[in-house]
């Protein structure tokens, strides 16, 4: 096993410099000085420009800036925002919370329904449930998310008025210093009354807009894993034992069938990921995603840097230990 | 003694099923994929035809009709079907054109990842090993970054446009093309037939191409027309944030953008470029998965 966890680990080692390398290019090929952009139009005097450029290190020749990237990011220095003079970690590590609380709650959403949908399709296969589930879930898998969150907002948030159209909570009504950086749990320790409702409702849109891919993928994916189960012998043997049919389904078969599903649970983060970029910017969620998006805006690359680098490095560390619990659940894979 | 025993067996009927009829067979069943596939084939004709049934030009602009309300509501009129946009353009004719624009930019990003990560993938597996772990590492570097996100950071470097859309876009999908051709090529290579060609004397380019290339194509095939419909959204998603093509060209997920403004007022500009978006990677994708099972043996008549 530790094995197998450090062969794991050492094929990340590789990925993580190729993304540094590329990271580093790329923003370096940008159109646009980012000096330029902080000191505004009106211009400052050439020593001033001198100062900022040595500041951000931008005077030294290519290959240095790279190994001070480089010997940055070791000690766990992901560089400063231009626009905001902030360290990108800090920026970052308070805004995460806000996209993880999103990406929890449509993970939710699309587990608790996807699972109980695609299973339903598989034992009732080919009748009109499976069918009218398989067509939604294709509309789902074809869905561009931000119509998708834009024709929630126009509907259910504007013409109904049954949630907020963006933001976390009222701050008006609302107020509480951050412990957590989750909203729900931040609302709740807060003790308002009618806090916690209110996060809540802010976060219903965002995260059905999350999660309907998700929903769609994992709905797919539990009825095939199912219908591969439902033709096992066990689940023969159970069913001729007299077991009643749901017990067979619910508990024979889907236990098995979810091997699979969780493991593609596990992949959906980088999809979740691209997807809270989208929602985020929809729904003005104070995450990750939409602070890139302005970074980008604002030619902040520093920020976009570090933020592609944290993001990236999330995805490919969750990655990890979806291999790893799969390989610790399944021993055939330890040793592939 | 050999003729009587011809003559003794009944006589066989080969019926000559080509593998194109064997395909159509085994599609058609799938009521879905045909409907796909006539949907699909209708937004190609109308992509094509454009420039003929567009009522107006795309970015024709009548001053004295901004935001019309389409036919069918209060205040809508013949003149324009699906009424206009904040700038007076014929939302119908941009629905056209954009049809036009996102065909475009799948069947590109399709056509260039397509060839590309065959040729990568090929590579893998018969330049040596070390062509294979760097094309493998560069392939699990895109995969680990989110693809938007990538396509963003892309798109960033090279400046917002349609071309750098496709560019990000194909950079993204890329991956899936060279690891599909890969996998099925190493599964190739250690079969029977394979070694005989070798042994045969066929030389290395043409066992590549020619021997193992056409056993690989099935998936490949199948992840073509999948990834046609994920470049579209792709494509959509970058035009939506800024990042895509840029205002005045008629691409659907720039409209929306330009629409969101009038989100209260005119909500018809927002629902309707989604709508033509949603059909397209629908009909697509049905009939994506259609091709996947009419070619896929193991779920032939199952």
């Amino acid at each position: 096993m530790l094995g197998f966890l450090l062969r794991r680990l050492a094929l990340t080692i590789p990925t993580f410099i190729a993304l540094m390398f590329v990271t580093f290019v790329a923003i370096r090929m940008v159109p646009g000085d980012p000096v330029e952009v902080r000191v505004g139009e009106r211009g400052i005097s050439a020593e001033r420009l001198e100062m900022f450029r040595h500041e951000l290190g931008l005077d030294q020749p290519v290959w240095k800036q790279f190994a001070d990237y480089a010997w940055q990011l070791a000690h766990g220095d992901f560089g400063s925002s231009i626009a905001t003079n902030q360290k990108v970690l800090t920026e970052f590590s308070a805004l995460f919370p806000a996209t993880i609380e999103l990406s929890v709650a449509g993970m939710l959403f699309a587990v608790l329904l996807g699972i109980p949908a695609g299973t339903i399709a598989a034992a009732r296969r080919g009748s009109i449930y499976d069918q009218t589930l398989m067509g939604l879930s294709v509309t789902g898998y074809s869905m561009p998310i931000f119509w998708w969150g834009l024709l929630l907002i126009m509907f259910v948030a504007e013409r109904w008025g049954l949630t907020p159209v963006s933001g976390r909570i009222d701050l008006i009504k609302y107020y509480f210093e951050p412990v957590t950086g989750f909203m729900v749990i931040d609302a709740w320790l807060s003790g308002q009354a009618g806090a916690v409702k209110d996060a809540l409702h802010h976060l219903v849109l965002p995260a059905i807009v999350l999660g309907t891919i998700p929903l769609a993928v994992i709905a797919r994916m539990t009825r095939s894993a199912m219908l591969e189960v439902l033709g096992e012998d066990y689940v023969r043997t159970a069913r001729a034992k007299g077991l009643p049919v749901w017990r067979v389904i619910s508990v024979h078969a889907l236990r098995n069938a979810l091997i699979p599903v969780v493991t593609i649970i596990g992949l959906q983060v980088g999809a979740l990921m691209a997807g809270a970029v989208l929602t985020e910017t929809i729904f003005s969620w104070p995450g990750v995603g939409k602070w890139l998006i302005e970074s980008i805006a604002r030619r902040d690359y520093p920020a976009l840097q570090g933020g592609v680098m944290l993001i990236s490095s999330v995805v490919i560390g969750v990655n990890l230990l979806v291999d790893l619990t799969y390989g610790f659940i399944n021993p055939r894979i330890r040793h592939g | 003694m050999a003729d009587v025993v011809v003559q003794d067996m009944p006589p066989t009927v080969i019926q000559d099923v080509s593998p194109l009829r064997a395909f159509w067979d085994a599609f058609k069943e799938n009521r879905g994929a045909v409907a796909g596939l006539f949907v699909v084939l209708l937004i190609v004709l109308i992509a094509i035809l454009a420039d003929v049934i567009a009522p107006y030009g795309p970015n024709e602009q009548f001053r004295d009709a901004v935001r019309v309300a389409p036919m069918w509501t209060d205040g809508g009129s013949g003149r324009f079907i699906l009424g206009t946009d904040g700038l007076g353009r014929d939302m119908l004719s941009r629905l056209i054109h954009g049809a036009r624009i996102s065909l475009f930019i799948g069947a590109a990003v399709m056509g260039v990842s397509f060839i590309i990560g065959v040729l990568l993938g090929l590579a893998c597996v018969s330049l040596g090993n070390t062509v294979d772990v760097v094309v493998t590492r560069l392939m699990d570097l895109i995969m680990a970054v989110p693809s938007l996100v990538l396509a963003i950071l892309v798109v960033a470097v090279l400046g917002p446009s349609l071309t750098n859309t496709i560019v990000a876009v194909t950079i993204v999908y890329l991956p899936r093309y060279v690891r599909l051709v890969r996998a099925s090529a190493l599964t190739e290579l250690g079969k029977d037939y394979v070694t005989a060609a070798r042994v045969a004397g066929v030389g290395p380019w043409r066992l590549m191409f020619t021997t193992v290339l056409p056993n690989c194509l099935s998936p490949l095939i199948v992840q073509a027309a999948l990834g046609v419909s994920d470049a579209i959204l792709e494509a959509a998603a970058l035009g939506f944030l800024g990042l895509g093509a840029q205002p005045p060209t008629a691409e659907w997920g720039t409209m929306l953008a330009d629409a969101r403004e009038f989100i209260r007022s005119n909500p018809w500009l927002v629902t309707l470029p989604g709508v033509a978006i949603l059909i397209t990677v629908v009909s697509i994708n049905l009939a994506g998965d259609g091709l996947r099972d009419a070619l896929d043996p193991k779920m032939r008549r199952s």
